[in-house]
């Protein structure tokens, strides 16, 4: 799209560009290159001398077993926060969509935790679910259920999936309360004359026009679940216990940052970006002309 | 509304709906609240399990404590009200540097006709890509290089390289109409000018649900100041937080932790809760 009427001038709005495309390109352009380069490097472990490997990096990460068990458990922690998060999202908007008195204040407190920083998501669930203090495990104990994140990875996986999921849901539901809002009223009345039962109108005519911004929600919380949730992980489990809830951009803050390997590190960066490249195209080209709220 | 009402006659009562938000609102406030009463009491009734579920005696000792003093000894010299000030003011710079840098690109973008215009604006747009943490090590290694460790600058310039924003406000000036233009040109107003009397006023609404939803953003950031802060001065709330839980083993004070967090969640909650219409504006805009 382009406007008929400009203004005249070449100075001024590469001036006005300037600021961004510089911020840019030493920001963005020349780590994201670095990172490619990087990838392709090996250091010896004392940092004195560097070598060009090629692709080696990548080879080494991909057939590192351990590397590929953390591509199993970010996508099994992806999947699970995603369905965690948008099914009781959507449940909600239904219901928060059929009552309009009081709607406001309910609203007001579901939104509340797209507020609330991941890392603090994840102290609030670490506090609730600890062993020793915390009221949710005491209460499992009674129960019989014996519950320590602390020990159990399974546990400690859950607890993030929990954590994260929690925090998302109040996303989702400002997404799935727009949407349905757009539904015309006229065509669910309609349908009611009709006679048709609640869970009928359901999934004949709000779920597929639901449909796009579902679709648009799995994306995004995809992306969530792979970047966004590295502060609950850390407020939370550290990775652990051992490295059960170690996800991708755990790992690659641990072995850049921590084990200071940093050719590896950036081969897994190149592979992340590639995953990120790949969500975002695929929501521009399904996503983008069919979302209308 | 009027058919909203003749929906509810039609169904069963919506008993079933207010039960279902009443679990959604419980689950959702239930870890606040818990945290609000652990940040009331002393650690012993927090470690004699269960610990009270109603605010116990200390009022607001806890708060007084972590604000002018910090946590247990691992951030003691790190009182929680300079975290919290170090936080606002990254949040406030990410979010109005993010704004005005651009209203400025996108204003070059729609409103004149430059050569390599295109090639600039997708520039900007490959940006949308890639988020700062799949890039952190390279990133970190070039704010290194540049001297910009422990600094503002470090901890918010590479943050403010995004193109969301310039997307955004390139979508809205595409809806003003040319007539405006036309007449600004008439009266021999320049593009500086328009920028100032009828791009920005009219840009209001867009510009307040963008302010919103990035001082969120700015505020809850986590991994890019845990690489470029290590002096104690300059750590934010949100790191200084995990810092407090002690993860080695040893005793964690969890009612200091608890105030913290409270302290912490309070200002972007409060931006949400009293911004609520931008809020939900901003959120659904900027993603589309």
């Amino acid at each position: 799209m382009e406007r008929k009427v400009v203004f005249p001038g070449m100075l001024l709005p590469y001036a006005l560009l300037a600021p961004q495309i510089l911020i840019i390109l030493v920001f963005f352009y020349v780590p994201a290159g670095q990172a490619l380069w990087m990838s392709t490097l090996l250091q010896d472990p004392l940092g004195l001398s560097v070598q060009f490997v090629g692709l080696e990096n990548f080879q080494t990460v991909l057939s590192d077993p351990a590397y590929r068990q953390t591509i199993a458990r970010t996508m099994f922690f992806s999947v699970a926060v995603t369905v965690c998060a948008m099914v009781p999202a959507v449940l909600l908007a239904l219901m928060a969509d059929r009552v309009v008195r009081g709607a406001m204040p309910y609203k007001t407190i579901l939104i509340i935790p797209y507020a609330i920083a991941p890392a603090v998501a994840g102290a609030l669930w670490l506090f609730l679910f600890n062993p020793s203090v915390g009221v949710v495990s005491y209460y499992m104990g009674r129960l019989g259920l014996d519950w320590n994140p602390k020990i159990d990875g399974s546990h400690a996986m859950w607890l993030i999936i929990i954590a994260s999921a929690w925090k998302q849901i109040a996303y989702n539901f400002v997404f799935f309360l727009a949407g349905l809002q757009s539904i015309p009223k006229s065509l669910i009345e309609a349908a009611q004359i009709d006679g048709a039962s609640p869970r009928r109108r359901f999934w004949t005519i709000i779920f597929p026009l639901l449909s796009p911004t579902t679709f648009f929600l799995i994306v995004v919380n995809f992306v969530y679940a792979f970047f966004e949730t590295f502060g609950v992980i850390h407020a939370a489990t550290q990775g652990g216990p051992g490295k059960s809830t170690e996800i991708m951009i755990y790992k690659v803050w641990y072995d850049g940052f921590i084990a200071q390997d940093l050719g590896r590190s950036a081969a897994q960066s190149v592979i992340l970006m590639a995953i990120v490249v790949a969500l975002t195209v695929v929501q521009f080209r399904f996503v983008e002309r069919k979302v209308h709220y | 509304m009027a058919d909203s009402t003749a929906r509810s006659h039609l169904d069963r009562p919506d008993i079933l709906a207010h039960v279902i938000i009443w679990i959604g609102i419980a689950i959702t406030a239930f870890p606040i609240w818990v945290a609000f009463v652990a940040s009331t009491v002393s650690n012993q009734s927090i470690a004699q399990a269960p610990m009270p579920l109603l605010p116990g005696s200390l009022g607001w000792q806890v708060y007084s404590d972590v604000l002018g003093v910090g946590g247990n000894n691992r951030t003691v010299g790190t009182p929680v009200a300079l975290m919290m000030w170090n936080s606002f003011v990254m949040a406030m710079i990410i979010a109005v540097g993010k704004i005005v840098i651009s209203l400025m690109s996108a204003y070059a973008i729609v409103f004149f006709r430059v050569p390599f215009r295109n090639v600039l604006f997708w520039m900007i747009f490959v940006t949308l890509m890639l988020p700062v943490e799949v890039r952190i090590i390279p990133t970190l290694k070039v704010v290194t290089d540049l001297g910009m460790l422990n600094t503002m600058a470090g901890l918010t310039i590479p943050l403010i390289a995004s193109a969301t924003a310039t997307l955004l406000f390139r979508q809205f000036f595409l809806t003003i109409p040319d007539e405006l233009v036309e007449a600004a040109k008439m009266d021999n107003a320049g593009p500086v000018k328009f920028f100032f009397d009828v791009v920005i006023p009219l840009s209001t609404t867009t510009i307040a649900a963008l302010f919103v939803i990035l001082f969120i953003y700015g505020w809850n950031q986590y991994l890019w100041p845990l690489l470029i802060t290590t002096d104690q001065s300059m750590t934010t709330i949100v790191i200084g937080i995990t810092k407090m839980i002690d993860t080695s083993g040893g005793p964690t004070d969890w009612n200091r932790v608890m105030a913290t967090a409270i302290l912490t969640l309070l200002p972007p909650v409060m931006v949400v809760v009293l911004l609520q219409k931008w809020f939900v504006k901003g959120l659904v805009e900027t993603e589309k």
